[in-house]
């Protein structure tokens, strides 16, 4: 498999330089706002504000992220962090808990509805979060569940994507195999724990890394339903801390808190790249 | 070890009625092949007796339980799948573990059963391995295996064969069938394959259209076929089927004048197997030689008779052909000579 694709996309001499420059001309375009960003959370506030911007790194790396991480502008960014963890991995795994269980109900039972259950999950598909944004605001609001987790978590857990990918993938599971368990003695729930749940893995290796994002990332959602700073998660404190009237913008502070921002998708990732990059290509069948 | 019996067996999916009432005694430790044209209802019958598919009607009894209603876990029975069906994230030995496991047996009892059957399906060197890194037929082997574990009272198999090449499609067909014989395990084994079913069935089914056209040892179907269609199913190359009429005595074929052993009058159809056809130069029937197969010990001619209709002999030795059309006149005992009736096709005499 590897073989091929390097055999894919061989070049020589030129093109090879060529695509190389293309290459590191893209990265570098892409790179220069972080590397700006990383900058600017390394020096103090006056370097920042006094034209020309500073493009090397200063000395004040530690003091700035120290005074994000413990300080921070509204909230110590550690909390911020933490709620954002907590938020995403929450998602993720609630996402990928009531999918394959969606999943397996609409593959493998036979029970009245089945279909139209399948459609109804599958038309939620067309109704972002922003679309239901307001009745969904009254019905956490209602269950007072503003300024928490399960405020941030459960109105973004159902996920028609999510069902809709597993349900595909157990269709090519062949029917032999859940009759093989059957005959084996296993019940339903064996069959999921034994038999689908280690098979699917790749798929939700790949499902949690793209899903963790998508959580750490909620802007609208945290912003509406958290007023208290220390439920804050980290995408929507960052804005959170620019200053409203004629206060001065802490940059250096809000420049670390971004750099911060990135890591844990970052880390995320790449720790679980090449089970993500399976999951995509090819299932274990 | 167990008998099974199928009482009048149905099934129907919506309106349309799959299998219209089946009727079988299967002794203890006996080995059933259910043959049949593809869409016949042969996996539905064996999937009706593991408990994958329910009966609309009659009763399954395995030993002596009624076993209609019983889960496929508690008819004791085991199935070898036609494409395996392996967990693909399994071990070979967690494979065949696996029943076992889910049974509640400790740890080392089933790993001393898994290594039994290993030793005895020689897959000892391969416990370890994932299906994946096995051929077909090593993982044909470990279907098998993973049956046996079980110690089930009865095998089924649907097509468990079909997939390997002709090679080894004839030697797991010796392997099972001596595996079977070892074990005494009552079995049920569906394929197409006629050749399949004559050499390792004890009795076999002939299955058309939903129901059971003759049940009998493969000897039994080869030499007094109960119907047109066995008759026409079983045997290779397949036999040859004319409309001939009983009058004066004797069989007309247009102007053919042939034996007539059960004394029928009027139109009725009369099958003769190509093998048994012999040249003899005062045989009755006449027929142009129009292709040669010669398959070294025998030869297939297949040629047209003076009425047009399409005829093959097998003569055993070679015959080459001088030139193309020559006439050959053949002969066939009046003891293999079959008659069926033309409207049901139910044997006569
Ligand atoms: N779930 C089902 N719903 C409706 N009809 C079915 C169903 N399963 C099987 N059939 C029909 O029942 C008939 C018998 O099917 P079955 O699978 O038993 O055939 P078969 O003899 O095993 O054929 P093959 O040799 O091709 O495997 C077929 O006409 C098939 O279309
Ligand atoms: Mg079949």
């Amino acid at each position: 498999m590897a073989r091929e694709i390097t055999g894919m996309v061989e070049r020589r001499g030129f093109g090879l330089w060529l695509t190389h420059l293309v290459m590191i001309a893209g990265v570098l375009v892409i790179f220069f706002p972080i590397w700006l960003a990383f900058v600017a959370s390394t020096v103090t506030q006056p370097e920042i504000v006094r034209p020309p911007m500073p493009l090397w790194p200063g000395d004040q790396l530690i003091e700035n992220y120290t005074a994000a991480l413990f300080a921070g502008v509204n909230v110590p960014v550690l909390t911020m962090l933490g709620n954002s963890l907590i938020m995403a991995v929450g998602i993720a795994v609630g996402k990928i808990i009531i999918s394959l269980t969606s999943a397996f109900a609409i593959v493998y039972f036979r029970f009245p509805g089945r279909n139209m259950f399948f459609w109804l999950i599958f038309l939620t598909l067309m109704l972002p979060v922003e679309v239901r944004i307001v009745p969904t605001y009254e019905v956490i609001a209602g269950f007072g569940m503003l300024n928490s987790y399960q405020g941030l978590i459960f109105p973004l857990i159902a996920s028609a994507t999510a069902t809709f990918l597993f349900r595909q993938f157990f269709l090519t599971i062949p029917d032999e195999l859940a009759e093989a368990a059957h005959v084996d003695g296993a019940s339903p729930m064996q069959f999921f724990w034994d038999i689908l749940l280690p098979m699917s893995r790749t798929n939700i290796a790949a499902l949690f890394v793209i899903l963790f994002i998508y959580g750490w990332n909620q802007y609208l959602w945290p912003l509406l339903i958290t007023t208290d700073p220390s439920m804050n998660t980290i995408v929507m404190g960052i804005r959170q801390m620019f200053p409203s009237g004629d206060d001065v913008a802490d940059w250096p502070v809000i420049m670390a808190t971004s750099i911060l921002a990135m890591i844990p998708p970052v880390v995320v990732v790449i720790s679980m790249q090449k089970l993500f990059i399976r999951g995509l290509v090819d299932s274990e069948k | 070890m167990a008998t099974v019996s199928l009482d009048n067996i149905k099934k129907r999916f919506g309106p349309t009625e799959v299998i219209q009432g089946v009727s079988l005694d299967v002794a203890d430790g006996e080995f059933i092949v259910i043959v049949g044209p593809s869409g016949c209802g042969k996996s539905t019958l064996l999937r009706m007796v593991a408990g994958l598919e329910t009966i609309t009607e009659g009763e399954l009894r395995i030993g002596d339980r009624r076993a209609n209603d019983l889960e496929p876990m508690d008819r004791d029975i085991a199935m070898v799948f036609q494409n395996y069906a392996l967990y693909p994230h399994m071990s070979v030995a967690q494979n065949m573990g696996y029943g076992l496991k889910i049974a509640g047996l400790p740890k080392a009892e089933i790993a001393t059963k898994v290594a039994d059957a290993a030793k005895l399906l020689q897959l000892t060197e391969l416990l370890d391995r994932k299906p994946r890194q096995l051929s077909g037929g090593q993982r044909q082997r470990v279907a098998m295996g993973r049956a046996i574990v079980r110690a089930p009272s009865v095998f089924l198999f649907d097509e468990p064969l079909s997939n390997l090449d002709a090679k080894l499609r004839v030697q797991m067909r010796l392997e099972i069938r001596e595996l079977q014989a070892k074990l005494g395990i009552t079995s049920l084994y569906v394929t197409h394959d006629q050749v399949e079913a004559m050499t390792m069935a004890d009795r076999m089914i002939v299955m058309n259209a939903g129901r059971a056209e003759q049940i009998g040892t493969p000897l039994d179907v080869y030499e007094r076929p109960a119907t047109l269609f066995a008759a026409q199913f079983i045997g290779s190359p397949s036999m040859n089927v004319l409309e001939v009429e009983g009058r004066d005595g004797a069989l007309w074929l247009g102007d053919m004048r042939l034996p007539n052993p059960t004394g029928h009058i009027g139109p009725v159809m009369l099958g003769l197997r190509p093998e048994h056809l012999t040249p003899d130069p005062e045989g009755a029937i006449v027929m142009q030689v129009l292709l040669a197969e010669p398959l070294g010990a025998n030869t297939l001619l297949h040629g047209k008779l003076a009425t047009g209709q399409g005829f093959t002999a097998s003569l055993p030795g070679v015959h080459a052909l001088s030139h193309g059309g020559e006439t050959l006149r053949l002969s066939i005992s009046p003891a293999n000579m079959h008659l069926f009736d033309t409207a049901t096709g139910a044997r006569l005499g």
